[in-house]
């Protein structure tokens, strides 16, 4: 078959963005019983039964129609509220809101509609899979600014500032983080607030894991003093209420910015399914409790996980928030994607080799602990097994 | 109650077997204090008792279960823990409660078969002074116990790999 690269159908901006590395590890594995994964990106629960058993009343109902581009008033109104009571922040449920098929719509929407042809955007690294190919389909160029374990992938504002050109546009920021769970405390949220100010940047910040955080409280960056206008939150169902499949997310931004990403919505998109909606309702009203509890489970996975590994001679750094473990696999001599590769051979255990989400993550493993605990410790029991093997 | 210890306690609910250095890593405290914890739990009467959960059905062992209400009347001195003593105190019945509502008590009794349970009621519990009457549901079947579901359970069907 002819490769995309080289068919004359398919358009440039396309072939210039680089392949998914989390495809290429998809491709080698096999439906295989004996295979444990912790490759999987979203929770391993079955979405709650109430938000399940809202959407089935609904299509019983005869709610299939288009909502209104924006989404439906009362997931909005929810949405404001549930901000409000968390963050301290208020958004006009008329006006600064726009529901959307998932954070992924989301997340190109806040891109397409802030980046010209040659505008730059400030990726930190390791990144989330998806922000660069988005900028790189906007025509805009991604710069990526590393973070380090020294650190705790928390991204400084002073490596920020010195890849700041006069096209620099955005930041986006991604805390807690995917892939290393990472979080970012206040304090240091408001040094990237200054850098945002003085250089007039947007800030896109994806918080689809805030509510999954083990230490101190999440903070938005657009809860901090005059950022509220040069922000853009991004958030979502899938993995607060394990929503995935619905695709379900938000934007919270002010009026000027939000019209403009409305303007690319109505057009694409139109609206975010309904009974998806339906259910985000649903999850907003009734779902804490069940929130609580899966929250609670994925701390106790996180310390099972993370101390195993450091038991097992792979340094792994603590994450505050998501549910992931990145630990380094630097000692054992082998590249990440090495490493990956012969554990998924050698002891069927998927893991995901952290350059896949840029060069500062060479060296380390992406590790989801949204898997059973009995899993986890398996996992655990192989891979030390492999490391005995080395 | 401290958060550590009701996290134990919910770790105990669901897997009563979970060793005290699993619990000491679930919730990032020495296995040694995890222990002494349990212990004090176990003390004090706050864990009653570990129990295993068995489908019987599957076993090839077959139960029958039956749901009883009564109406009780009250003598002079005696309450319902009185009545609710009398009734507890046979092996065959596997709970009490005492309920608002129509009926007073309701009981759930296993036995080997429903003849043998129709006359356990008939012959123990209708003839109790402080019974005015009975009303016997015989299980026909169990989809739910404790919070268990006994069906196959459902998993969220996911791609082995994902962003």
């Amino acid at each position: 078959m002819e490769r995309m690269e080289d068919c004359r159908f398919v358009a440039e901006k396309v072939k210039n963005v680089p392949p998914s590395g989390i495809r290429r590890f998809f491709d080698l594995v096999s439906d295989n019983e004996e295979i444990i994964s912790l490759g999987v990106g979203e929770p391993d629960y079955v979405s709650p039964w109430h938000i399940r058993e809202a959407c089935i009343h609904s299509l019983e109902h005869g709610e299939t129609s288009y909502t209104s581009n924006s989404g439906l008033i009362e997931l909005r109104e929810e949405i404001s509220r549930n901000y409000t009571r968390r963050q301290d922040l208020y958004y006009n449920p008329e006006s600064e809101i726009l529901v959307t098929s998932g954070v992924s719509e989301a997340l190109d929407l806040a891109i397409r509609s802030i980046v010209d042809i040659g505008d730059e955007v400030i990726v930190t690294e390791p990144t989330y899979v998806a922000y660069i190919p988005s900028i790189v389909l906007a025509g805009g160029k991604a710069v990526p600014v590393p973070t380090t374990r020294e650190d705790d992938f928390r991204v400084k504002a002073e490596e920020i500032e010195k890849r700041i050109t006069a096209r620099t546009k955005a930041i986006i920021i991604n805390y807690p983080n995917n892939p290393t769970g990472a979080i970012m405390p206040r304090d240091e949220l408001e040094t990237i607030a200054k850098v945002a100010e003085k250089h007039d940047l947007v800030v896109i910040t994806d918080e689809v894991y805030e509510r999954l955080t083990y230490t101190g409280k999440h903070c938005s960056i657009a809860a901090l003093d005059g950022m509220r206008e040069r922000t853009i939150v991004l958030n979502g169902f899938s993995k607060a209420y394990s929503m995935t499949g619905f695709r379900l997310g938000y934007i919270l931004a002010p009026e000027p910015l939000l019209n403009a990403m409305m303007r690319i919505h109505q057009y694409t998109m139109l609206c975010a399914p309904v009974t998806a909606q339906v259910g985000g309702i649903e999850a907003l009203r009734n779902g804490e409790s069940e929130v609580q509890a899966m929250v609670n489970e994925y701390n106790r996975r996180r310390r099972l996980i993370v101390k195993g590994f450091n038991n097992i001679g792979l340094d792994c750094f603590n994450p505050g928030g998501a549910f992931y473990a990145f630990p380094s696999i630097a000692a054992t001599g082998l590249t990440s994607e090495q490493f990956a590769q012969r554990l998924l051979e050698e002891q069927k255990v998927v893991t995901i080799p952290g350059d896949v989400f840029g060069k500062a993550g060479t060296g380390f493993l992406r590790c989801a602990y949204a898997a059973s605990r009995e899993d986890i410790k398996e996992a655990l029991e192989r891979i030390e097994a492999f490391l005995n093997r080395l | 109650m401290d958060s550590k210890t009701r996290d134990i306690l919910e770790i105990l609910e669901n897997n009563a077997r979970a060793t005290p250095e699993e619990i000491s890593a679930l919730v990032d405290m020495p296995s040694k204090e995890v222990e002494d914890s349990i212990r004090h739990l176990e003390k004090v009467g706050i864990i009653r008792r570990y129990k295993t959960v068995i489908d019987w059905e599957l076993a090839g062992e077959d139960y029958v279960y039956a749901i009883i209400e009564l109406k009780v009347s009250l003598e002079r001195r005696q309450g319902y823990d009185a009545i609710a003593e009398r009734l507890y105190k046979f092996p065959e019945v596997r709970s009490v409660r005492l309920l608002s509502g129509e009926h007073d008590i309701v009981l759930t009794i296993r036995g080997k078969t429903m003849k043998q349970v129709a006359f356990f009621v008939a012959e123990k519990i209708a003839t109790l002074e402080q019974v005015q009457s009975t009303s016997t549901h015989f299980v026909l079947k169990t989809y739910k116990e404790d919070g268990l579901i006994l069906e196959e359970p459902e998993h969220a069907k996911r791609l082995p790999v994902s962003p």
